[in-house]
């Protein structure tokens, strides 16, 4: 409980402390809500580095091939449908501030507000997830799922890659549809747990003494915002996207 | 050394009813199944990996067995490869990466801290059901459909060439991974934030520090193996060459991902039982460590260095010069730590007083093999050397001296010395003693010869070999059936000791410790109160230091 | 009664330096390891627990002087090793200019070599006593590794690349290949011999079984294919002349420069978008899945030899295509039959001296 120190004087809060609601939201190993607070973040600070890690390893590999088939994945990333990339972006970015309000209301105790941001926050995550579910239609429709729905002859005609180079391309959308799949995968768990959260929140469950659920989760959901950040030019902006005009 | 001054050395035990424990204070199977508590988990690994040790022991017999013979009449090659497979994917994942972290290190860590339990129980709970359906999974698809790749997984033979069951072998190992991350994670906030009452770093027991650099490494690397891994199965679904050259891929990419978790897998495994030995020596010589921070500082030292050796793994792969002499000068530089710690459990000999009790005669021996292994490790760290004895029955011996002359010895040791806080028992010391020796003797003629084998260039995972190397394998394989009964020997006295064995009490070494201060087996919630710690660890030299800390 | 392996026989001058190497780590590595093992015995035995003995020894303090030096001077014992060990490392994979180069292909389950003067062998290699031989080798399928425990080298082959390594054999005799590298069902028996002979048996050996030399196939394919439409001796032709590329830097058309070694060469053949020459369109197909392993190698060893003015004549009396060879080179227009060529070919073999050594028993 580091930031609310104005919110609650020190005899206030040890009042709280030995107050039932704090001895319900209490796990029996910890000496009080502030060491469960402080063990809870932490977990969640390792756990995301552990997430570093693992983005971390397919974009080196994203950025080895890059370099070996620059001209490749640049036709291949020219495909991609940039505008949603983009629209998607802005929606998380949007998600993110929600879940930032979610948590200041929750250390005002101010549950219904909580509740409600946190249902914008999975709202906002469900439509990134619809328009993530139409550009996979649109890469359907256009050929562009790599051994399974890809033209190669079409890639040789009408972008003049040459047929060796083909192979790279269908390398391109593995990494495109890899990435991007476990990126959603992600961003599906995240509105499973907002809505667990927001049903808690709508039962008046946090308190300014115990709002760790909120604070976890949203470092979690920022996490996997940035990572979108990553994601956008990594692979919707390396292709010189010539052909929009402008 | 005969039996009475062993008999001394174990404090005896009031005989009174136990009290409450947390053995006993709920019961049926559901009471375990749906456990928090570290303690109930951490037998639960104990029981799993022990079960994944034997078939994965069953299956390096056979191979073993079909070594007499330079033919390899005894099954067929297509049998052989599946089973160093089955051997290499269980014992690595199932069996040396959770012993010490997840099955003793579960139980004892928050004992050694002060600790009420982990400080997230429901993630431990969850970290060993993972552990268990990835065991089963990988499991069923080895022995159903097989694979034959190795555990080293290479592309682009896994990803296109074999007709096994990769994927499903893979996702299993994929999914352990993840058990093993969580219980890193566990591992990490539970030092941070779960330590008693002045117990500062510098007063963690040096077992503490193993498993806190340990978990580090777990949380880094597993994330990466878990992508590679992916890549290879997403590869092999729709055939497209992430890492198979034919169709632009880059073989040597997966090799440097798989290595930049197996070479720090290596110190996870080994780790943990420096940090064993490094409790049983000064119990048991009644001496503080020698060289404490050293000894801390080294074990973050190798955690951290860990990272940066991965290549030396691929010196003949085709990676370039300048690439080997930066890798092969950094596998150097980890073996300075190594090197500190193995003078510094000797010079805690000095001047001590020594007594031989099971635990510390695999101590010793631990501290042995793993100098054998570890300087053996200086001659494939010397590029030079590499360039013959690379993938030969060289580094077969040399990894097998640091993970089972190593590691298991010192598994076995921490088995022996928490063994009756753990049961609330005494095992036969006799037996003990017999089974450390037999698989002190055994090790060396197992995998003594094999260094022969490799110098002189047998290559591993050979089904058949040229007649001229037999004599050293047939030597092998009788270590091997030796090895076999010390390690089939333990299962025996220390289940009899659970009903028969004599009570132990709270402290039957008269250790330091936070875990002795409480009865054996503990409480449910550990301690009664929560202990308040006022000394650096290992203080032998005071009398009064057995009672009270 | 089958020999027994005591110590491998030493037979190139790698193996020599080798076990210089391996003498040196196990008399120091053993004696660490050795005191090591005294001092555990030693205070085990001096300090060992006497019956009565009920108070604890007294503490001894840790010395940090004795900590550091027992860090540091292991420290500069693995400076030694580390410059030693780089040192035969170096030169075991730096192979000397005047190589006989002979090429290796890894298969599951055996091994193809081929012999500049171009002889063919499967699981067996040739070389002669004294003289240095480089091995470039790839593989067809999967990652292998061409390991010869007598001449105590080792390298990994890997699908469609090369890597290399030499050795000067110093002993006759036959001496085990083995493929060291897990490769599958049969990797156990994926096993040759190299046959190290006399300068004067491997000559021998070499014209009991000759082909006519690799470079001489290489030149076939390089006109079989219709290669030199547009690689011609010509500077201004569409693509950049080959003689004396081998080794060469090529500056690169987005700026980069590569050396010409044979990976590059390869790669241009099996991929030519992957790095085009400076001034050059990208018109050539992709010759991959087109070419055998066997041409490729062959078609590769005819660049690597060509010398100034040894590009076979272009025979076709009409100018070259103008519009871009379409993907498939079998479509492209045909001259006159390219293999009989006329008088200047042999200007070109006269070029290749070894090749001019040998006679052509058939």
């Amino acid at each position: 409980m580091s930031s609310d120190d104005t919110l609650l004087k020190a005899d206030e809060r040890h009042m709280l402390d030995h107050s039932i609601l704090v001895r319900h939201r209490l796990e029996e190993q910890y000496e009080n809500l502030e060491h469960q607070y402080h063990a809870a973040t932490t977990a969640m600070w390792v756990f995301l580095a552990t997430e570093v890690m693992f983005f971390g390893a397919i974009f080196l590999a994203l950025a080895v091939y890059h370099h070996m088939y620059t001209d490749a994945f640049e036709k291949g990333s020219e495909k991609l449908e940039w505008i949603i990339g983009g629209t998607n972006t802005i929606v998380l970015l949007l998600s993110s501030f929600t879940i930032v309000l979610a948590v200041h209301y929750s250390k005002l105790g101010a549950n219904k507000q909580t509740a409600w941001f946190l249902a914008t926050t999975a709202a906002l995550g469900l439509l990134f997830l619809v328009f993530k579910g139409i550009e996979y239609y649109l890469d359907y429709k256009e050929f562009l799922i790599p051994g399974w729905r890809f033209n190669p002859q079409e890639w040789v005609d009408k972008e003049h890659l040459s047929p060796d180079q083909v192979p790279h391309v269908q390398l391109f959308l593995v990494f495109y549809w890899v990435m991007t799949l476990i990126h959603a995968l992600h961003v599906t768990l995240g509105i499973v747990a907002v809505l667990i959260v927001m049903t808690l929140a709508f039962r008046r469950h946090f308190s300014p003494v115990y709002y760790t659920p909120v604070e976890v989760l949203a470092l979690y959901w920022h996490f996997v915002d940035i990572v979108w950040i990553f994601l956008l030019p990594m692979l919707y902006l390396q292709g010189t996207h010539t052909h929009i005009g402008f | 050394m005969s039996t009475e001054i062993l008999e001394s050395q174990i404090a005896e035990a009031p005989a009174v009813v136990q009290p409450e424990t947390y053995l006993n204070f709920t019961s049926g199977i559901l009471s375990w199944l749906l456990t928090k508590d570290h303690k109930r988990i951490g037998i639960l690994y104990l029981v799993s990996v022990t079960v994944m040790f034997f078939i994965g022991g069953f299956a390096i017999s056979v191979a073993r067995l079909n070594l007499m013979t330079p033919e390899g009449s005894l099954i067929p090659a297509d049998t052989y490869n599946r089973l160093f497979t089955l051997h290499g994917v269980i014992m690595v994942f199932f069996f040396l990466v959770p012993v010490v972290p997840a099955a003793l290190g579960n139980f004892v860590l928050p004992l050694m801290i002060g600790a009420k339990d982990l400080a997230l129980p429901r993630i431990n709970l969850l970290s060993w059901y993972l552990y268990i359906i990835g065991a089963c999974w990988t499991l069923y698809a080895m022995i159903a459909g097989g694979i034959d790749t190795g555990w080293t997984f290479y592309t682009p033979y896994s990803s296109q060439a074999s007709h096994y069951d990769i994927v499903p072998t893979m996702i299993g190992v994929v999914i352990a991974g993840f058990s093993s991350l969580f219980t890193g994670l566990n591992f990490v906030v539970t030092v941070h934030w779960m330590r008693a009452p002045g117990l500062t770093w510098f007063r963690l027991p040096i077992f503490v520090w193993t498993l806190y650099a340990t978990s580090i490494i777990f949380l880094l690397a597993v994330p990466v193996l878990a992508m590679a891994l992916i890549l290879v199965v997403v590869e092999r679904v729709t055939h497209i060459g992430i890492f198979d050259p034919a169709l632009g891929g880059d073989p040597l990419l997966f090799q440097h991902l798989f290595w930049f978790y197996s070479h720090p897998a290596v110190y996870i495994m080994i780790l943990p039982g420096m940090g064993i030995v490094s409790e049983i020596i000064p119990c048991f010589a009644r001496k503080k460590l020698y060289g404490y921070t050293f000894v801390a500082y080294s074990s973050m030292g190798i955690a951290a260095l860990a990272f940066l050796v991965w290549a030396h793994h691929m010196f003949v792969a085709g990676i370039s010069v300048y690439a080997a002499l930066v890798f092969s000068s950094l596998s150097f530089l980890v073996a300075v730590p190594s090197a500190i710690k193995v003078f510094n459990w000797t010079a805690t000999l000095y001047k001590g007083s020594i007594s031989f009790a099971t635990p510390m005669l695999f101590a010793l021996g631990f501290v042995a093999l793993f100098t054998i292994g570890g300087l053996t490790g200086l001659f494939l760290a010397t590029l030079g050397m590499d360039i013959h004895v690379h993938d030969t029955y060289f580094v077969i011996a040399h990894f097998h001296f640091i993970m089972v002359g190593g590691m298991v010895m010192a598994y076995m040791g921490g088995l022996h010395y928490w063994w009756p806080k753990m049961t609330g028992r005494m095992y036969s010391q006799w037996w003990s003693r017999m089974s450390a020796l037999i698989i002190f003797f055994g090790f060396f003629l197992t995998f003594l010869p094999q260094f022969v084998l490799g110098y002189n260039g047998m290559p591993r995972r050979y089904h058949s070999y040229p007649p001229e190397f037999q004599v050293w394998n047939v030597l092998s394989t009788a270590g091997a059936s030796i090895l076999a009964v010390g390690y089939v020997l333990p299962l025996g006295y220390l289940l009899l000791s659970l009903r028969y064995g004599k009570r132990a009490g709270p402290n039957p070494w008269r250790a330091t410790g936070l875990e002795w201060q409480t009865p054996s087996p503990p409480p449910k919630d550990n301690f009664e109160e929560t202990p308040i710690v006022v000394r650096d660890p290992y203080q032998y030299h005071l009398e009064k230091a057995q009672n009270e800390l | 009664m089958p020999s027994v392996a005591i110590f491998p026989a030493a037979a190139s001058t790698n193996a020599h330096s080798v076990d210089q190497l391996l003498l040196f780590l196990v008399v120091v590595c053993g004696s660490v390891g050795l005191l090591v093992a005294f001092l555990l015995i030693y205070f085990s035995i001096k300090y060992r627990r006497r019956p009565g003995q009920v108070a604890p020894p007294p503490e001894t303090h840790s010395s940090h002087k004795l900590e550091w030096s027992w860090t540091i001077a292991p420290a500069f014992v693995f400076v030694v090793m580390f410059i030693w060990g780089a040192h035969v490392y170096i030169d075991a994979y730096h192979a000397p200019d005047d190589s006989t180069v002979i090429y290796g292909i890894g298969k599951q389950w055996m091994w193809k070599f081929q012999h500049p003067e171009g002889q063919r062998e499967i699981d067996a290699l040739h070389v002669p006593v004294g003289g240095s031989v480089r091995l470039l080798l790839t593989s067809e399928d999967v990652i292998h590794s061409f390991f010869v425990p007598a001449f105590r080298i080792h390298m990994d082959v890997l699908p469609q690349r090369f890597t290399s390594l030499w050795f000067q054999a110093s002993k006759p005799g036959e001496y085990h290949l083995f493929c060291s590298q897990y490769c599958g069902t049969g990797h156990a028996s994926m096993i040759g011999t190299v046959v190290a002979l006399e300068p004067a048996d491997y000559r021998r050996w070499l014209q009991s079984s000759a082909e006519g030399s690799l470079a001489l196939q290489g030149r076939k394919v390089f006109l079989k294919y219709r290669c030199i439409s547009c690689h011609s001796a010509n500077e201004n032709a569409r693509a950049p002349v080959l003689e004396g590329l081998y080794n060469q830097p090529v500056p690169l058309r987005d700026g980069r420069t590569v050396i010409a070694d044979e990976n590059y060469i390869r790669e241009s053949i099996l991929n030519p978008a992957a790095k085009v020459v400076a001034g050059y369109d990208p018109i050539m197909p992709t010759f991959q899945g087109v070419i055998s392993a066997e041409d490729l190698m062959a078609v590769i060893e005819f660049i690597r030899t060509l010398k100034p003015n040894e590009t076979p004549p272009r025979v076709e009396s009409f100018p070259p295509p103008v519009n871009p060879p379409d993907g498939d080179p079998q479509k492209l227009p045909f001259g006159a039959v390219p293999d009989t060529d006329n008088s200047k070919s042999d200007n070109t073999n006269a070029g290749n001296s070894k090749s001019n050594n040998i006679e052509h028993p058939r």
